[in-house]
């Protein structure tokens, strides 16, 4: 089999004696999905943020493509061509679409100023193939509706050539016909190669989108299984009881 | 302002949108013009003189250019009470600087070309230092604002009171006194060719903003609203040197300038003040903090630390470097300040600027700076700056009594920053 795309190995992390994440090991392919499901609190969006660069991991190793990563800020996540659609969104409100796109990778000119124009015209071309009624590019993403704010945390992630893209609860703020736009891309996304990291509480969804799914209890990993190899209810009773389905 | 053009047809724009007018900022500038006909009519004319006007403005400069620096310390979500202390310690170093340490250590003294400049390099080094410290202790300490600057105006009006052993210190160097106002103006030649230039980089500005948008392929206003514009920022520019010009030097001074040269005034001789030397300083200010704020990355992660931080800080921005750059940058602001007040006053003493830290808070809340973060603009401040300084010096030309001053100004921020709040909610918080 090929080198994983990612690989993370034995990872722990712990707030004030809680073991968020404990001993946790995983592995993602490039064109492939893995979910990653559990309760509130069972330690997906702790694993990610680690891989993501929003937090440092106490222990472990993080191997992108076979070589350690040494991953301890979202700039560092981001030279590994790692994006991240945060559940929160993190959406400067106050801010227009282009500007949030561009974050922390502005355009600028031969000056060294930002390049509005530019940045908003890129902006209209990517929101064009994403979301074709994103027509207010002018307007702080404040005014904007839930899916549309969704259109501009998912148009940054894939803007800048992701190699390795984080989906936390991708379409939970999110309408049918939205999810299901949601749905399309994630398949596009695939067939392009890239390797998704998808967090969600709707199992079935799950087993529709990923590849594998991981299930996380009390900060450790249940285990990973193939979809085609699970029911919805093996998977429940990993999510519940933390216990793996008895093979028949 | 959304469900109007969701209805209506939207090829039917109002005027001020087709011109693409921020209607608060033509809130400010109308409750201004109305301030002052009013006072112009309590005070029988002579509120609207130029003479007034001349020492509006000049009164308006040292609270304005701290009021630019306190947007960006609002809009990321900090406070800063010390500026007035800061302002304070930084005068009383480039006094001490110009009439002590200077003459002890090199020999040079007030009038030598090199002291004015050696003084306020000192003042700007000492400001900027002690605002990098506190944004530091804001930053990287993680101790709020509030209490770091609340800290800081104890500590730093003192430590101006130490330097001088609490005396007034004065006369200060003439070239550096020319940046207090009434002292160094430009006069009237120059005063128009500066209006001349300005008119024409108001023109290039609007014209390259255009050809920007054309080459992007976005829509652009239509040409007769782009001449409407270029009409009114032309006509404000050209009327305010106008009235500046027309402000005379009285007969009795220009004598004593001529005096002073050894030289007999003509008869029937004028001249006029033109613009003051701080207001030029606190229009380039003004566009160099509008720069920072609208087209550098500086400018854009403060702002986006104001909306939302996480997201700054997920996006790769160091949001505690960026407290320890706007911090720093208020304390060379305050500075700069201390120069024009001490300037001003042509001498530097114990109390000055005092309660100037609330004036500029004021000034730039009044300006459209949301104490939530992530929303203010550079000439909303110096326009809130201005607003403050005509009530006040309005009211002392009515002779409304010194308690009743403090009492409407109070009211009249809270009643600001009310109207601003009804106003956001009808337009849909912007």
């Amino acid at each position: 089999m090929a080198t994983p795309l990612v690989e993370l190995k034995d990872i722990s992390i712990s707030f004030g004696g809680v073991k968020a994440v404990d001993h946790v090991s995983l592995d993602l392919h490039a064109g492939e999905v893995v979910g990653l499901l559990g309760h509130n609190g069972a330690g997906k969006s702790t694993l990610i943020k680690i891989l993501s660069g929003a937090y440092q991991k106490d222990s472990g190793e993080i191997l992108i493509e076979g070589k350690p990563a040494d991953i301890r800020s979202p700039r560092d996540a981001r030279r590994f061509n790692i994006e991240t659609i945060y559940q929160t969104l993190a959406l400067a409100d106050n801010l227009d679409a282009a500007s949030n796109l561009f974050l922390g990778r502005e355009l600028t000119n031969a000056l060294g100023f930002v390049d509005d124009g530019r940045m908003e015209a890129e902006t209209a071309k990517i929101m064009a193939r994403l979301n074709p009624n994103f027509k207010k590019l002018k307007e702080p993403v404040s005014a904007l509706s839930g899916g549309q704010r969704q259109s501009v945390a998912i148009a940054r992630a894939v803007y800048f050539n992701a190699k390795i893209l984080i989906m936390d609860e991708p379409t939970a703020a999110l309408g049918v016909h939205e999810t299901a736009m949601v749905a399309d891309l994630i398949q596009e996304l695939k067939k392009q190669g890239l390797g998704i990291f998808l967090i969600s509480h709707d199992t079935r969804e799950m087993l529709e989108l990923c590849d594998r799914v991981s299930v996380m209890k009390n900060g450790q990993l249940i285990g990973t299984e193939r979809v085609e190899d699970v029911t919805e209810d093996d998977i429940l009773s990993m999510i519940i009881m933390g216990k793996k389905p008895e093979a028949a | 302002m959304s469900d109007v053009t969701n209805t209506a047809t939207p090829k039917r724009k109002s005027f001020i949108q087709t011109l693409e007018l921020d209607t608060r900022l033509l809130g400010m500038i109308g409750a201004f013009v109305l301030i002052c006909l009013v006072f112009n009519l309590l005070t029988d004319g002579r509120f609207l003189t130029p003479r007034n006007i001349f020492n509006l403005t000049i009164q308006t400069v040292s609270v304005a250019i701290m009021a630019t620096g306190m947007v960006f310390i609002i809009v990321t979500r900090h406070i800063d009470l010390a500026c007035g202390a800061l302002l304070a310690t930084c005068s009383a170093a480039m006094a001490m600087t110009q009439t002590a340490w200077l003459p002890e250590i090199l020999g040079i003294g007030l009038g030598h070309p090199l002291t004015p400049w050696i003084a306020i390099a000192v003042g700007v080094v000492i400001g900027t230092v002690i605002g990098a410290f506190q944004g530091w202790l804001v930053g990287y300490m993680a101790i709020p604002a509030f209490i770091v600057t609340l800290g800081g105006l104890l500590v730093w009006r003192n430590v101006g009171w130490y330097q001088t052993s609490g005396q007034t210190i004065g006369p200060l160097d003439p070239t550096f006194m020319k940046f207090g106002g009434i002292n160094g103006t430009l006069g009237e030649t120059w005063s128009w060719i500066f209006g001349a230039v300005a008119v024409l980089a108001a023109l290039y500005g609007l014209w390259s903003s255009r050809r920007t948008k054309l080459s992007h392929g976005f829509a652009v206003k239509p040409l007769w609203a782009e001449f409407t514009m270029a009409a009114l920022i032309s006509g404000g520019i050209v009327g305010f040197i106008a009235t500046l010009n027309s402000y005379q030097i009285p007969e009795r001074r220009l004598a004593r300038m001529f005096a002073a040269r050894g030289e007999d005034m003509p008869e029937g001789f004028t001249a006029s003040y033109g613009l003051p030397i701080s207001v030029l300083l606190l229009i380039a200010i003004a566009i160099g903090m509008t720069v920072i704020a609208k087209r550098t990355r500086l400018g854009r992660y403060i702002f986006a630390t104001g909306g939302n931080p996480d997201a700054a800080e997920l996006s790769g921005i160091n949001t505690r470097m960026l407290t320890v750059k706007v911090f720093a940058l208020m304390g060379a602001l305050c500075a700069i300040s201390a120069v024009v007040a001490s300037a001003r006053l042509t001498n530097h003493s114990n109390d000055i600027g005092t309660l100037d830290e609330l004036r500029v808070i004021a000034a730039a809340v009044i300006g459209g700076t949301a104490l939530a973060g992530g929303i203010g603009t550079i000439h909303g401040a110096i326009l809130g700056a201005l607003i403050m300084q005509s009530l006040q010096s309005g009211m002392a030309m009515v002779g409304v009594d010194a308690p009743l001053q403090n009492i409407v100004v109070g009211a009249v921020l809270v009643a600001a920053v009310f109207i601003d709040i009804v106003y956001r909610k009808r337009t849909g918080a912007k």
